[in-house]
Parts: structure tokens; sequence; C-alpha cells
């Protein structure tokens, strides 16, 4: 099989489980969510209450085959049910509101620290022991904040001190409405810069670190050696002999370290009051709203899958060997 | 004993700075309950205890119900601490567990465990985290253990079985087999004890996971409020709004606390790497030979190129020596 059918099936199976996690969760754990729900949200509907049964498996919905059928086609359907906390709103009308903010705010954020750090992190192994290593513990304190504390170090200094920065939310609501235009585009341009510096500032140094390890190794192998001999310049013998090399590990580094990044970039977004899955989540976690935090998770996963995927595509196309095994089959 | 201070100087320098870190905050969470100056969940009436700034009184000042703020810290590294321990532990006998039998037993036994540990590899662990303790009724310490340590051992089994996988295939392993040893002793005497700087820098790791993950659950409300945790301390800073009222001296230091104990992890996680991997190590661990700086990563100096450039304090010494009148010796050795 060639090798990205075989990523492929090896996403659709992880999907398979986490879908299947979801189903189960409800149902094996102690408890009545159903009657939980219904006493702290007294307004929803009978249909309502039908609707739970059947989606956390709880009164007499029918067979357990029979309900994780149903809840397949309802999942692929993209319909998650009604939400309890924001009743009547569908729980899909809620994450397309929060999706696209999360999407490009957590998205591009992650791509630039990647890139960034991945080039620092050459810079570094190629001047081992020079400048960039007398910050390596700096870098590793960087590293250990965790994101929404950061975020809330910078608020303080950056908004609430020197005013440099918005204090919250996604976009200045008083005075804009949203839209395509440039006062709206402007405005969450300008409320996303701080959630997003926070992001790079406390994800970067990860990258960084790993790369300049990687990279240190590399260096020392026999083709760098030869490449020096051979008098090419030091520009090409980093850049096309080791870095190339040293950034596939780097890669699947970053497929593996992501769901790690995003999750922390969530819990981050609740400090902004950023409108995105993050605050979504938090507010699902706070009112027990079961079936938005069902519906949060599956979409987080198969994100995470998905960037995972496109990760292996790009290992494709940078790695020779791995068409060159694809072509010799 | 002299053993141990035999490996304590063989340490790199960076896993030194850290152990030592490290150590405070064990001392912190051993004797720190037992010294704290007040109750962390007393609530003082006194209003001028309300958000009071750092004093002699309160180290680190007063939250908005007049805690003391040092004493939540105290009490907090301690359930901290304790929880990323037992997590530690629990997580890493899991993933040596499932590594080696994965590597050792091979065939469709290695498929699947394999593809079981990659898929929860994927699957990202936090938002699960989440899904697992919201429905759970009671979210308290020992439901934290459980659910992390059910989401933390892939890392470590796939790194671990990476290494068995190699070990394996040694010669020793070989001759202990052809010697009738049974599997459990191979496992247990010839495999184990050539993995344990790994599973040591997978213990840490997995450390520093359920600290940064159960502070983050706390964090957003799910794990037992009335208790004091690290991350309990910054829900409630942020759910009271420390930030807005300029109370620093509430919401820092449990931040901070958090931050130094991963910086100490980081350190001495490096360190191990380094320990293992000579080329990592800092220029500064360099080696002098003959007045020369020689990096680990250099080629081993040629003896005539490091003697034809010796400092000029080693010269001047040298002038003196006996051997300094075979220098001028000329060729084939014979003393005029």
């Amino acid at each position: 099989m060639p090798f990205i059918l075989r990523r492929i099936a090896f996403y659709a199976v992880a999907a398979w489980v986490a879908l299947t996690l979801n189903f189960f969760i409800p149902r094996a754990m102690p408890g009545n969510a159903v009657q939980g729900i219904m006493a702290k949200f007294p307004d929803l509907q009978p249909s309502a209450y039908k609707a739970l049964e059947a989606m956390l498996g709880v009164g007499h919905p029918g067979s357990l085959i029979s309900q994780y059928g149903n809840y397949l086609d309802d999942v692929v359907h993209l319909n998650f049910g009604t939400d309890v906390a924001n009743y009547p709103a569908s729980v899909s009308s809620l994450l397309a509101q929060t999706i696209p903010w999360t999407l490009v705010l957590v998205g591009t954020a992650t791509v630039i620290a990647f890139a960034l750090g991945t080039l620092l992190g050459i810079l570094a192994g190629w001047r081992h022991g020079g400048w960039a290593d007398r910050w390596l513990p700096g870098l590793m304190f960087l590293q250990a904040i965790p994101y929404f504390f950061l975020a809330l170090v910078l608020l303080e200094l950056l908004a609430v001190k020197l005013h440099i920065f918005p204090l919250a939310q996604g976009y200045n609501g008083q005075d804009v409405v949203p839209g395509w235009h440039w006062d709206f585009i402007g405005s969450a341009i300008d409320h996303s810069l701080l959630p997003a510096i926070t992001i790079v500032l406390t994800s970067i140094a990860g990258w960084m670190l790993q790369m300049r390890n990687v990279m240190i190794t590399t260096l020392g192998e026999d083709y760098v050696v030869a490449a020096q001999a051979k008098g090419l310049s030091n520009r090409r013998v980093v850049y096309t002999y080791a870095a190339r090399n040293a950034l596939l590990p780097q890669l699947q580094g970053f497929g593996l370290a992501l769901g790690f990044v995003v999750s922390g970039a969530l819990v981050m977004e609740i400090v902004f009051s950023y409108p995105g899955v993050g605050l979504l989540l938090l507010n699902a976690v706070t009112s027990t709203d079961y079936p938005l935090m069902q519906a949060i998770f599956l979409v987080i996963t198969f994100a995470v899958l998905l960037a995972n995927l496109a990760v292996d595509l790009v290992i494709v196309l940078f790695d020779p060997r791995v068409r060159a095994r694809e072509a010799a089959r | 004993m002299s053993d141990l201070a035999n490996y304590w100087r063989r340490l790199p320098n960076k896993a030194r700075i850290g152990a030592i870190m490290l150590g405070l905050f064990i001392l912190a969470a051993i004797i720190g309950p037992q010294v704290t100056p007040y109750d962390p969940s007393y609530q003082n009436p006194s209003q001028a205890l309300s958000l009071a700034t750092p004093s002699g009184a309160h180290l680190l000042g007063t939250t908005q119900s007049g805690q003391d703020v040092f004493s939540q810290l105290l009490v907090g590294i301690r359930l901290t601490l304790e929880l990323a321990v037992i997590v530690g532990v629990i997580a890493t006998v899991v993933s040596v567990l499932v590594g080696v039998t994965s590597a050792f037993l091979g065939g469709v036994w290695d498929e699947v465990l394999s593809l079981f540990t990659n898929v929860f590899l994927v699957i990202p662990s936090l938002p699960l985290l989440i899904l697992l303790l919201g429905y759970l009724p009671q979210k308290g310490q020992l439901a934290t253990i459980v659910v992390l340590s059910g989401l933390g051992w892939p890392w470590g089994a796939r790194v671990i079985r990476a290494q068995t996988l190699m070990i394996r295939n040694r010669d020793f392993v070989a001759a202990s087999r052809e010697a009738g040893e049974k599997s459990w002793r191979i496992i247990l005497f010839d495999i184990i004890p050539n993995e344990v700087s790994l599973i040591a820098a997978s213990f840490v790791n997995t450390v520093l996971y359920a600290i940064s993950a159960s502070v983050a659950l706390a964090f957003i409300g799910l794990a037992d409020l009335n208790s004091w945790s690290l991350g309990t301390m910054l829900y409630w800073a942020q759910s009271q709004q420390a930030l807005q009222l300029g109370a620093w001296w509430w919401f820092l230091p449990p931040g901070i606390a958090v931050a130094l104990i991963g910086t100490a992890l980081v350190l001495l996680n490096t360190g191990i790497d380094e320990f293992g991997n000579p080329r990592l190590r800092d220029a500064r661990t360099a080696t002098k030979i003959a007045g020369r700086r020689i990096q680990p990563t250099d080629p081993t100096p040629v003896l005539a190129d490091l003697s034809a450039r010796p400092s000029r304090l080693a010269a001047f010494a040298h002038s003196f020596s006996r051997s300094s009148l075979l220098d001028e010796t000329p060729a084939g050795g014979e003393i005029r």
C-alpha cells in the first residue's frame, strides 16, 4: 500500500476510535446525566428530553447497536443535537460561529511559531555553543509556562497597564458590525495580535530546542562533512544538506505535538474571552452542557487528525526516499 | 554513598541545576503544609486584609476574601507534585509494560499494540480529558489521577518499544536465550536495565505532562475546587478577577511556581539526554587538552598538532624541565 493510503487508513482508525469513545463515555459514566441537565435547565421542552436520552443512552432508547448506528448517522450529517444551555440553538450552529475564529488564530499562530522556531533552531544548531545556547535556560522557562498563564501576564502588562492592545473579545463589538469590510477585519486583527503573540512565544521554544538537537546530530553526519570538504558554501551546507534532513523528524514531531499545542491555545482563549472554540468549551464545562462538550471533542480531534494528514503529505513532498520507495513498488 | 557522589559529579550542569530546583520544590511540598502560617482556606473577615499587598505578616499578600496566598502556595505545591508523581509512576509502568511487550512478542501483538499506542498519541488528550472529567460526578484528586494516567502512557510506550526492538537483536540477548533463560528473566534482567535512562526520561516527561494538564484542567474548573492546588489557585484568581483588581501577588506566584517546576524538569531531561548523547553537550563542557579546548564533536586531535602549539606559559615552564633538553636533539636522537 502506498505511504499516503496507509496513513489515511491509520487516521481513519484513529477517527473511528475517537467516535466510539465519544459514544461510550456518556454510557459508561455513573449517574444520570439527563436528569442533571433537566434539573439545571427547567425551560427545556419534552422533545429535548427525548433527544438527550437518545444521545446519552439513558432510559430505553433501543439496543446499543441501533443507538450506535443512529449516532454514526447523526455525526456524518453533522447533526450534534440541540444545545441545552442556549436552547433551542443547535450545537452545529454554535460550532459554525466559533470554529472560524479559532482556526484562523490558532492555525496562523502555530504555523508562524513552527516556521520561526525551526529557523532559529537551525541557526542555534549550526552555531552550537554560541549566542543561542546561552539563552537555552530562558527558552526552557518559556516552554514550561502554561499558555494561559503567559496570556494573563501579557494581558496585565500590555493591555491593562500600557494600553497597547485591546483587553478582550474577538473584535470591538461596540463600534464595529461583523462583515467583510475593513473596519471589522482591522478590528479583528487588532484583537487577535496579543493572543497570537502568546501562542508564538510559548510554543516557539519547544520547536527551537527540538530542531537544535536534531540539527546538532545531523551536522555530525558524514555527508555534511563531505559537503564541507567539497568546499560548498556554509549556507548551502546548512540549508540544503543538514536542515533538509533534520526537518523530517521535526515535521513528524509537529504532527504529534499539534494536539498539545491546540489544546493549550484553546485554554488560552478563555483568558482573552476570544469568541472561539476554547471559550465555547469553557462555557460547556461550567454549564455541564454535555452535547456541546462531545461535539467540541470530535471537532478538535478531527481537526488535529486532518492537520496530521497534511503534515504527512508535506513529508512525502520533502523526502525523496519515501517517493523512491513508492516508485519501486 | 561515594558512588552517588561520583554520579553527581558526572552529571551535566543543566541536570544538576534542574535537580536542585526540583529538590527545593519537593522540600516545599514535604514540609510546606506543616509550616503554613495560616489555614489556606481561612477567610479573614477583616476589611484591611482583603487584597492586602505582600507584607511581613502575609508574605505574598491576601486574596479578595482575606486568605493567605503564601499558605495556599505551599499547600498547592504539595497537591500538584503529589498528583504529578503518582501519575508519572502509573503511566511509566504502563508504558514500559506496553512498549516492552509489544517489541518482545512481535508479530500480530506488536501490530495491534503499536496501532493502539499511535492512535492514542494522535488523539488530542486535553479535550478527551475534559470530556471524561466533565461526565464524572466527583472531580476529586483520585479521578484526575486515574484519567491522566490513562492517557499519559502512549509517548513513553512508543519510545520504549523502539529501544527494545534495538536491544532485542543484540548478542547478549541472543546469548541469554541460547542459555535457556525464560522470557520474563530476559526482559527483567537483560532488557530493562539497558533502558533505565530512557525510562527515567519518559518518567520526567510524564510528570511534566501531568502538571501542565492538571493545572489546565483545574483552570477550566474541572477539579475539586475546594482543595488547594496550583491549578485551583489560578482558577480562583481568574474567576475572582485578580487581574482586573491589579492583584499581581495573587495570580503570579502559582503560575511562576508551575513554570519553575516545569523548567526544572526540562533541564533535568536535557541533562539526561546529554548524558546519553555527548554531541548535544554545551560548548562549555569542552575538555582542555594541552591548553586547547576540544569540543566533544571535534575529531580526536593528533598529538603532534597539539604539541606544536603549546601555550606561552606552558612553553616557558617547559623550558625549565629536563625534557626540554631533548627538544634540540637533531634527527637520530644523538646527543652532541
